[in-house]
């Protein structure tokens, strides 16, 4: 992070904060009233897809804190996410827990998977760790779709309506508070995580784990946190799309969501909370832009507007591409491009 | 002055390749060793020995605390080692390159703190005390080795001798009574070094660490330590005071090689 001229921090309190310069203030200022305005402007379809991306937001986060912050490839989103989905849900179905309980249950109890999981991390690096928890995900999956006692196997497991003080919680209206406190709390935990002690280890085994070791950090004990804190929010996400679906299948948490939220960190920025959410809302967005764009080319070009449906997953393979190619760090930096255009225009030198 | 730290009998081996041959050497509490040697005579082995990443075969490894208690290093890992105070520098800079300067400066203080996800996460109160608390300890690094201008640059962007310079400061920050410094002036330039020369000296002086150095440039070396010990194929050849061992016909034999009689 540069400096800004005019802007002097004479207490350790304000250097360390999160937003550090007023221009910083004005723009969470101007977002927060954006998000606190949406629902009531935007109609149902595009609340829905609000309510997604906060759910998107918060996994995705939760994915990054392990790939992108500790350097710990995971195929194993897509398991997790389910843990989450199927502890709140059957917490509640079996024991009749009330679903504020069952989520916050299904979070320490995903951690508790997750940083069993985890464990080949302490021998494994990059791509055969990768393959560790692709057998997470392939057992979990074999446990959702063939353990029937439990999971009620390929049928779909329907939950009742979660209601906060009488009101019915997923509606796509109630649901977006929901969604966007949780969305904003992940994203605070994470922002203040990396700034102090533990955050910090967890950079560190990423970039030099040797250096890591010798300087203090335990690798076995900052790995495994690592595991236990991503599955936590990884979780939390799966639990949300339970109540918010009231509908638990086994088809949402596939090797296909994996890869999705791996795309999601990717495109949006690795070891970024900003990028997390950037990703999680294009990688969301995109499939319903492209519906958009069909639709509104009906009229004009039918033979275009007929194809599009057939591109989407195209579509979202040249994103992914593109941005590897052109931007590797992703929309978290493209967006720092922008802010420093912005800082000393209309000057052209950029900072360094 | 007593021992900090004793290796006896230590033998290294990797596979056929003898790294450490029953090696016996002490550091004294308070000096500045240098530790020298032709190519692969063993001097980082000793260091990765000391600092928990090489297990040796045979032998052991012993810091002395400063209450006299002795510690055995040779079964501990890495991170145990560095909480007793030992802290190292690399040959090939290994810093966390995507971090700051003082966030890699503050990693030297983990051993310090406290704080864990949870108090992370939520910072307020506990762990805004902690960071502030070892920030200020940092900032004494950050003055002492000039660093004030590159606080908030990433690393990986420094230019090669202020990356060196960091890297002795994220060991400086962990408070260490013992200080490994690989080959501190590797791919310097003549002023660089002279500039790293003066900052150990003023480690080994004005912070009272014990400073064991390794390189092969002798002359910086000869300069600055109390005492030489030199190593040829993983033993010890001569140890003493540095004008002396300049003139040991081992170390000569070592460095150029022996003349050679007869036809």
């Amino acid at each position: 992070m540069s400096l800004e001229c005019g802007v002097f921090h004479t207490r350790y309190e304000s250097d360390m904060g999160l937003r550090r310069w007023p221009a910083e203030r004005i723009r969470l200022a101007v977002f927060a009233v954006f998000v606190l305005v949406f629902p009531f402007v935007a109609g149902p379809y595009w609340l829905d897809l609000a309510n997604q991306v906060a759910i998107a937001t918060v996994g995705a986060i939760g994915l990054n804190i392990l790939v992108g912050y500790t350097g710990q490839i995971s195929l194993g989103q897509g398991a997790f996410m389910a843990i989450g989905a199927y502890s709140a849900g059957l917490l509640t179905l079996n024991l009749g827990l009330p679903w504020g309980v069952s989520i916050a249950l299904a979070c320490v109890f995903t951690s508790v998977a997750g940083t069993f999981f985890g464990l080949p991390s302490l021998r494994l690096k990059g791509l055969y760790l990768a393959i560790a928890t692709l057998a997470a995900q392939e057992i979990v999956e074999w446990a959702m779709t063939h353990w029937t006692a439990v999971t009620g196997g390929t049928e779909a497991i329907v939950l009742p309506a979660p209601s906060l003080f009488g009101v019915r919680l997923n509606t796509t209206f109630n649901f977006y508070w929901f969604g966007v406190a949780m969305a904003a709390g992940t994203a605070l935990f994470a922002a203040n995580l990396f700034r102090t002690r533990m955050g910090r280890a967890f950079v560190a085994v990423r970039d030099q784990d040797i250096a890591a070791s010798v300087i203090g950090v335990n690798l076995f004990r900052t790995k495994l946190l690592a595991f236990a804190t991503s599955s936590f929010f990884v979780g939390l996400a799966g639990a949300m799309i339970a109540y918010y679906r009231t509908i638990i299948t086994w088809e949402r948490f596939t090797l296909d969501t994996s890869i999705v939220y791996l795309a999601m960190i990717i495109v949006g920025g690795l070891g970024s909370i900003r990028g997390s959410f950037f990703g999680a809302a294009l990688i969301t967005l995109l499939p319903a832009l492209i519906t958009n764009a069909g639709r509104a080319l009906q009229e004009t070009a039918p033979m275009v507007a007929g194809l599009l449906p057939y591109a989407q997953q195209a579509v979202f393979g040249i994103v992914i591409i593109l941005f590897l190619i052109f931007e590797p760090k992703g929309l978290s930096k493209l967006w720092g491009n922008v802010k420093d255009y912005f800082h000393v225009w209309p000057f052209a030198y950029r900072r360094g | 002055m007593g021992a900090i730290l004793e290796l006896k009998d230590l033998s290294l081996r990797f596979g056929g390749v003898t790294a450490l041959a029953e090696l016996a050497m002490e550091v004294r509490r308070g000096e500045l060793l240098a530790l020298i040697g032709p190519n692969g005579a063993g001097k980082t082995s000793v260091i990765n020995c000391v600092s928990g990443l090489y297990r040796p075969q045979a032998g052991t490894v012993t810091l002395i605390d400063g209450d006299g208690a002795r510690h055995s290093l040779n079964r501990l890992p890495p991170h145990r080692i560095a909480a007793l105070g030992v802290a190292r520098t690399f040959q090939n800079i290994e810093l966390f390159k995507h971090m700051t300067v003082l966030e890699n400066l503050m990693l030297g203080r983990h051993v310090h703190m406290k704080g864990g996800v949870l108090s992370g996460g939520i910072y307020l109160g506990r762990q805004r005390r902690r960071e502030i608390e070892h920030r200020t300890h940092v900032e004494r690094v950050v003055d002492f080795l000039n660093l004030e201008p590159l606080r908030s640059a990433e690393v990986g962007n420094l230019a090669y001798g202020n990356q060196r310079l960091v890297e002795l400061g994220r060991a400086l920050s962990l408070d260490p009574s013992l200080l490994l410094l690989d080959e501190p002036t590797a791919g310097m330039n003549a002023e660089e070094k002279e500039s790293m020369a003066r900052f150990i000296l003023d480690v080994h002086e004005e912070w009272g660490v014990t400073v064991v150095v390794v390189d092969h440039d002798i002359d910086v070396i000869m300069d600055i330590s109390d005492r030489v010990v030199v190593l040829d194929f993983g033993r010890k050849i001569a140890e003493g005071p540095p004008d002396r061992v300049r003139r040991d016909p081992a170390v000569i034999d070592a460095y150029l090689g022996h003349a050679r009689t007869g036809p």
